[in-house]
């Protein structure tokens, strides 16, 4: 967190605020200091900066374009839709920031294997073709939920020489494969990272995972100075755990004339189970190593989820997203299934871009509020990712064959 | 003072053997038929009963607890229902010595202090909160001291020397040493290096009994583990056998009694 009174974080605790922490087994406190002394050195380090620089522009493409999104703006009559083109990236998702920077950690560190758990299985495929790269093993848990609905992602990574296990515990989506994930490690850790996804997790993953997503938010600085002569009005991104979001937001941070919206998913209704909307209904609480915010019952009982989207699907938020919201600096709002979906269309038929339905949850939003912005304004969403995964999906709830 | 924890490992080193420290999971498969093995592990010689809270999602233990969880949860359990049961069981007039053993959410969710007193108002002896190390728990260990509960904390193979003397310092009752880099669960063998961990962690605990457990389940490994600490704990083959008691329609008190009889058997040095 870099405010605009230049406070950053996390804290030494790795506390954002009231958020954040180190909740996990004892076994696991030894590696975490493990994998906070490898990362705290690499950071600094200049050939580490430097292969992860030439691998994020080499081999996965960045920078991403920011694309004005011309068709969609006039068809809205409001501010100006610009698009974060993160859905261009190798792997088709933001995602590959983190599994470079991460896999490339771990090998620094010797370990031989990787795990990983995936909600939508954009993570997992990031995490198998990093692995492929530097010729690591791979294993990634997936709910088995999940596995249906996002099957070309587990045949990709498959093909990709991953080994992935359906998770039948709980409600059997990305918080049972985490759970799974958090299981083996806590036996494998002496040979084995854990690649976690998101902000997430206990420290230091929050802000590991938000460092190497930072370059988003460094690029579109500098490509929207370029383009608007100025900055935008209005940064919107989707939050499941909210990586994307952060990897934006984060260099806006400081200029406190860029507002902040962070899209949750609204999912069918707000009725428990019925959605993935944290802020509101969620109470604080821990779940995976850190303290957040929860969707739980009052026992303290972890609520199920519900939303469209694989990625979003999962009842805690990033502790880093827990404390801009309770700052103020970022507004979260959440959009239901059936808006995203219309804006995946819209997007579609007006711009040629399959979004993925994650971030079909950002489009949503922006579409919402550009009339009312108004022109002049400018509102830059991030296109986290692309919607090819979700096309098998799709077109089984609208009752067309492929 | 003496609480029943530190009373119930004197008395088991008075009488040459180490502690059994039972786990079952509280309110598996039903509350009333949980209640009723909670005093069965005791009549059956059990010193120290830790009572599991089921969680939606338990993260450090293996599959047979997280089958507990689910059934003890479909079942109503629950932080509140287990400490129903705790509290039940002295109303009966038990003495036997109690530790909850839960997940941190559960207990953040009816509030620490809030928890604290319901806790010692249900004849709670020890809480040993499996995700929140002594970085995190320091009020909240303070908190239960100051009620009289002993905060347990964890120690594993991966903890250096000062994890140990900080581990060692803030809990109270005995230090529960984790067997394994792992979770919780049966496994064919005790660890090689187990000897070398025990007397390591002997070393920088001396104020307090140590326990051992995870992986723990046979009487054979009860024997091998007493000889290196205080006390054992045995869980997941304790559910285990509650599980294929209720499955096949037998009586699921008997056979924990049945099993703890013979691990306690073990437990002499």
């Amino acid at each position: 967190m870099t405010l605009s009174n230049g406070k950053t974080g996390p804290d030494a605790r790795g506390r954002f605020g009231e958020y954040g922490g180190r909740y996990v087994p004892e076994t696991l406190m030894a590696p975490l200091e493990e994998l906070d002394r490898a990362w705290r050195q690499a950071r600094h380090d200049p050939s580490f900066r430097k292969e992860l620089k030439d691998l994020l522009a080499n081999y996965a493409g960045r920078p991403t374009p920011v694309t004005v999104a011309r068709r969609l703006t006039e068809s809205l009559g409001g501010a100006q839709i610009l698009l974060k083109r993160e859905d261009l990236l190798h792997t088709g998702a933001h995602k590959i920031n983190n599994a470079l920077g991460q896999v490339l950690l771990a090998k620094r560190m010797g370990k031989e294997r990787i795990i990983a758990e995936t909600g939508a299985g954009q993570h997992g495929v990031a995490t198998a073709t990093a692995c492929a790269l530097f010729g690591l093993k791979c294993v990634v848990y997936m709910g088995s939920v999940d596995v249906a609905r996002q099957s070309p992602n587990v045949f990709r990574m498959k093909l990709l020489g991953a080994e992935v296990v359906p998770v039948e515990g709980g409600s059997k989506t990305l918080k049972d494969a985490i759970n799974e994930a958090m299981r083996d490690w806590v036996s494998s850790f002496a040979s084995t990272h854990y690649v976690l996804g998101s902000v997430l997790g206990p420290h230091p993953f929050p802000e590991m995972v938000r460092t190497f997503h930072s370059v988003i938010g460094q690029e579109a600085l500098a490509q929207t100075a370029k383009i608007l002569h100025g900055r935008p009005d209005l940064l919107v991104a989707c939050v499941g755990g909210g990586s994307n979001a952060i990897g934006l937001f984060h260099a806006f941070l400081k200029y406190p004339d860029v507002g902040m919206v962070g899209v949750e998913a609204g999912g069918r209704s707000f009725a428990p189970g019925e959605h993935a909307a944290r802020f509101g209904p969620g109470r604080v609480g821990v779940l995976h190593g850190t303290r957040t915010l929860l969707l739980q019952d009052e026992g303290g009982q972890v609520l199920p989820t519900h939303s469209i989207s694989a990625g979003l699907d999962y009842p805690a938020v990033g502790p880093e997203h827990a404390f801009l919201g309770g700052e103020g600096r970022v507004k979260y709002v959440s959009v239901t299934d059936g808006d995203a979906l219309d804006a995946f269309h819209r997007l579609a038929e007006l711009e040629g871009i399959l979004p993925a339905l994650e971030s079909a949850h950002a489009v949503a939003w922006a579409i919402q509020v550009a009339p009312a912005l108004g022109k002049g304004k400018v509102v830059l969403v991030n296109l986290s990712g692309r919607g090819d995964k979700d096309v098998p999906q799709i077109a089984a709830m609208e009752g067309v064959t492929t | 003072m003496r609480g029943r924890i530190g009373s119930a490992f004197a008395k088991a080193a008075a009488e040459g053997r180490a502690a059994l420290v039972a786990f079952i999971e509280a309110g598996d498969p039903d509350a009333a038929t949980s209640g009723r093995i909670l005093s069965a592990l005791f009549d059956a010689g059990a010193d120290v009963v830790e009572l599991g809270v089921p969680f939606s999602d338990p993260i450090a233990d293996g599959a047979v607890i997280q089958r507990a969880s689910e059934r003890a949860l479909a079942a109503g359990g629950g932080l509140a229902a287990s400490l129903d049961l705790a509290a039940s069981y002295r109303a009966s007039g038990g003495s036997g010595a109690l530790v909850l053993f839960s997940y941190s959410n559960p207990i953040l969710a009816m509030g620490e202090a809030e928890f604290t007193s319901r806790a010692s108002a249900a004849g709670v002896d020890g809480v040993l909160v499996t995700d929140l190390p002594p970085e995190e728990g320091r009020p909240f260990a303070a908190i239960l001291r100051s009620a009289r509960i002993d905060p347990i904390y964890l120690l594993a193979p991966s903890s250096p020397r000062a994890r140990i003397r900080k581990a060692a310092s803030l809990s109270r009752g005995f230090v529960y040493l984790v067997s394994r880099a792992g979770v919780t669960g049966a496994r064919a063998e005790l660890p090689g290096d187990l000897p070398e961990l025990a007397a390591r962690v002997k070393k920088e605990v001396r104020r307090l009994p140590v326990a051992i457990g995870f992986g723990i389940s046979t009487p054979g490994q009860v024997a091998s583990a007493a000889r290196l600490a205080d006390g054992v704990v045995v869980g997941s083959a304790l559910v285990r056998a509650v599980e294929v008691a209720a499955a096949a329609g037998e009586d699921c008190v008997a056979a924990a009694s049945g099993l703890v009889r013979s691990l306690v058997a073990a437990a002499g040095r």
